[in-house]
């Protein structure tokens, strides 16, 4: 019997991420920290682990280091499989031509050969910048009844956020006649979560198609899913309830962390499959100082007031400091009499004594701004003694 | 450091905490929020350089089993090496081994195919952190055959222990077994030993052929002449679980800074990885020096007290100078103090639970209250 995977995924994880600023300067964006102690491919890895999807790409091109450290050999996520498994896909030199991943769909056509490999029935495509939980086996059931060429997992959003979002209008059983990409006047309120389930003999056709022409984006929403369309592949949707949440920005990576607070939080970590992640080692966190409506990973040594936060691994917060309404990634240390509100911090930052990042949050929502009032302190940085970081400022450089 | 294999025992002086080890062994013990006895033994061996590691095991060894898995978390899955289970060794005659010397019958075969010179022998009943290689270096330096690891202090009294006397070449001169207390410090044995593996081999076929049993009386404190045993003195923190109020008092020395940066600090101490979500905190959270671990979910107070992966805490709920032990949840309304739960406990709301300094109130794993 030949080796074959019924279903493989392919995880899109080459994009700049330019609108996270700081927090992608050195790092790609689904390497960005997430929840305490998550980063945020591990909500994409953890789903096709839970869904049985044991044969993952994972398409890299932009400032890989930390990606491929923290992906490893897949073991966190039981991807390390002696068939199949977790697999870096970085652009290559090839004989007839080079080329960096040109956009989405390109990406995918340039690792074509990786996927026949596996001579798969099914391609599961993927975004790395999302941050929910879903069961794509569900998806791929669906996916096979119906016999389309392609599944697009889709959800309801407001009118006014549907010009933001790939747009499917449908069909009363649920299939596609037309996908809008960013519509003024959208017909719909059904959007695009950016994953798909192709039949793959259909995705490799396609893809070759879309290589051909030298007019296209090379783009699964803008190219490949209207060239689809256009050809009349049956094409459907694949309506998800769930909470499912796009990071692209700073404003919204900020909310994807808060919705995780409270009693009853929007994205409930507890509940449906587990989370796998590259788990730290250190030691349960030492708590002493106010702490409330947070979220705190191990590590910490939490000696000042902390409120309405999420707290990555390694954190120290020393006596006297505060931290309100804000993301602090890891290895942060904020020392005695520093305030820090209303901000994202990214790893390896201190914040020294006394200084103050960011505006409370009411004050800070005012001011004009690429990230909606928050402070964001980028990966390695210091802020002395005594200094000040303004509302809505992005720093990059020791302040 | 010269090559050396590691054998841990898992499953000695288990009749110092019978409560603990009632359902598992002791290296199973959970300790600190999110690690079991046999941690520290087993990282001391990693972070020395040691790669090859023989277990030996007794009974109740499910949950140690579970715990160490292929040995990945310690970097101890490998190829060469690695981590080995050593179940227990029986002939016709015996059922399990009951001492030391028995034990060690169960890695003989283990030894016997390894090539390293030293062997580096721990017991998994106590928390500390120590560069084994030093003692082989040290073995080296002496023309060891035994080099055992001592702590000066207090008489360190339990069922079975052992204190050395030196002289000024750091040579043993005398092995005392269960030394009446005068009241002085005392060098007491430690349970760390290096030994020069083919002479180890060959006192272990030695002793049992001639039908010996222990370890300390038969071959320690007569071979003082005739064998060439140095002591090491280990000058760290070192907390040896062998009673009920040891192992509550090693848990909360975790609360001391220093004692944290003794243990943690600079090397990692190696642990199986569990995916728990984060901690999460309610804004009636009320939390004064204590640990808490991941997965935890608190509503009420929470002082001086260790808690374990996903312990709950109810709201109105007052937790202090208590070590609950992985999922156990408390109710609301409740008040716990000097109380140790074992895993997934349950106590419901309102009870009043107390225990004291000298005696804490333990709970079986899996009681409802």
């Amino acid at each position: 019997m030949l080796k074959k995977k019924e279903c493989i995924a392919m995880l899109l994880a080459g994009g700049q991420g330019s609108r996270l600023f700081a927090l992608t300067s050195q790092i790609a964006k689904p390497a960005v920290a997430f929840g305490a102690k998550y980063r945020i491919l591990d909500f994409p890895l953890s789903n096709c682990a839970n869904a049985g999807v044991d044969t993952v790409g994972i398409l890299t091109q932009y400032q890989p280091l930390v990606l491929n450290e923290y992906v490893g050999n897949g073991q966190p996520w039981d991807l390390d499989r002696t068939f199949g498994g977790v697999h870096i896909l970085s652009p290559y030199e090839a004989k007839q031509a080079t080329s960096w991943y040109k956009g989405t769909a390109n990406a995918i056509y340039q690792n074509i050969r990786f996927m026949k490999e596996y001579d798969p029935e099914y391609i599961l495509i993927l975004s790395g910048d999302h941050i929910y939980k879903m069961d794509y086996d569900k998806m791929l059931d669906a996916h096979k009844k119906s016999g389309a060429a392609c599944t697009i997992a889709a959800m309801p959003v407001s009118l006014e956020d549907a010009k933001r979002f790939g747009i499917l209008n449908c069909n009363p059983d649920g299939s596609i006649y037309q996908f809008e990409e960013k519509p003024a006047v959208p017909k719909s309120n059904l959007a695009s979560m950016g994953i798909y389930v192709f039949t793959a003999q259909k995705l490799f056709d396609y893809l070759e198609a879309d290589n051909e022409d030298p007019n296209s984006q090379n783009d699964f929403g803008k190219n490949v899913v209207p060239a689809m369309l256009a050809a009349g592949e049956k094409m459907m949707s694949y309506l998800f309830e769930g909470y499912w949440k796009d990071v692209g920005t700073i404003q919204s990576l900020w909310e994807a962390n808060m919705d995780l607070l409270g009693d009853d939080p929007k994205f409930n970590l507890a509940s449906g499959g587990t989370i796998h992640s590259r788990s730290p080692l250190a030691p349960p966190a030492y708590i002493t100082g106010e702490l409330k409506n947070s979220l705190l990973a191990t590590g910490c040594e939490i000696e000042g007031d902390v409120f309405d936060s999420v707290i990555g691994t390694n954190c120290i917060i020393e006596e006297g400091a505060e931290v309100h309404d804000s993301v602090l990634m890891g290895n942060i240390t904020v020392k005695a009499g520093a305030k820090i509100w209303y901000s994202i911090i990214d790893e390896n930052v201190t914040v020294c004594e006394n200084a103050t990042v960011g505006k409370p949050i009411e004050e800070a929502k005012a001011t004009p701004g690429k990230t909606a009032g928050i402070a964001v302190l980028g990966r390695g940085i210091t802020v002395s003694q005594g200094a000040s970081v303004p509302a809505g400022t992005i720093m990059e450089q020791d302040v | 450091m010269a090559s050396s294999v590691g054998v841990i025992f898992s499953s000695i002086s288990e009749e110092n905490v019978p409560d603990l080890t009632k359902v598992r062994s002791m290296g199973s013990i959970p300790y600190g929020g999110r690690y079991r006895l046999v941690d520290f033994a087993l990282s001391n061996m990693v972070n020395s350089g040691i790669t090859t590691v023989g277990m030996i095991t007794k009974n109740n060894y499910q949950s140690l089993m579970d715990h160490l898995g292929s040995g990945k978390d310690w970097d101890l899955a490998r190829k060469e090496g690695g981590l080995i289970l050593l179940p227990p060794f029986s002939d016709e005659s015996e059922t399990l081994y009951k001492n030391r010397l028995e034990a060690l019958r169960c890695a003989t075969s283990f030894l016997n195919k390894c090539q390293q010179d030293f062997v580096i022998l721990a017991d998994s009943d106590a928390i500390y952190k120590m560069d084994y290689s030093k003692l082989v270096d040290f073995a080296i330096e002496k023309n060891a055959d035994f080099v055992l690891a001592y702590k000066r202090g207090p008489l360190n009294k339990s069922s079975y222990y052992i204190t050395l006397e030196t002289n000024a070449d750091q040579r043993v001169t005398a092995v005392n077994i269960n030394p009446a207390d005068d009241g002085n410090d005392a060098d007491n044995y430690i349970n760390v030993m290096v030994a020069r593996r083919t002479f180890l081999l060959r006192v272990v076929r030695e002793s049992i052929q001639r039908g010996l049993t222990s370890f300390g009386r038969d071959v320690l404190t007569r071979g003082v002449d005739t064998i060439r045993i140095f002591g090491y003195e280990f000058d760290g923190y070192y907390k040896n679980v062998n009673s009920m109020v040891a192992y509550f008092d090693a848990n909360m020395d975790l609360l001391k800074s220093d004692v944290r940066d003794e243990i943690f600090g600079g090397r990692d101490v190696y642990t199986k990885v569990n995916d728990s979500i984060p901690a999460k905190f309610m804004p009636s959270s009320v939390v004064r020096n204590s640990l808490v671990s991941d997965g935890c979910f608190i509503e009420g107070t929470v002082i001086n007290s260790i808690l374990f992966r996903g312990v709950k805490i109810g709201k109105g709920t007052v937790v202090r100078n208590c070590i609950l032990m992985t999922d156990t949840q408390v109710g609301d309304k409740v008040t716990l103090d000097y109380v140790i739960t074992d895993k997934n406990s349950v106590i419901r709301d309102q009870r009043t639970l107390a225990g004291c300094e000298i005696q804490p109130y333990f709970i079986n794993k899996g009681s409802m209250i």
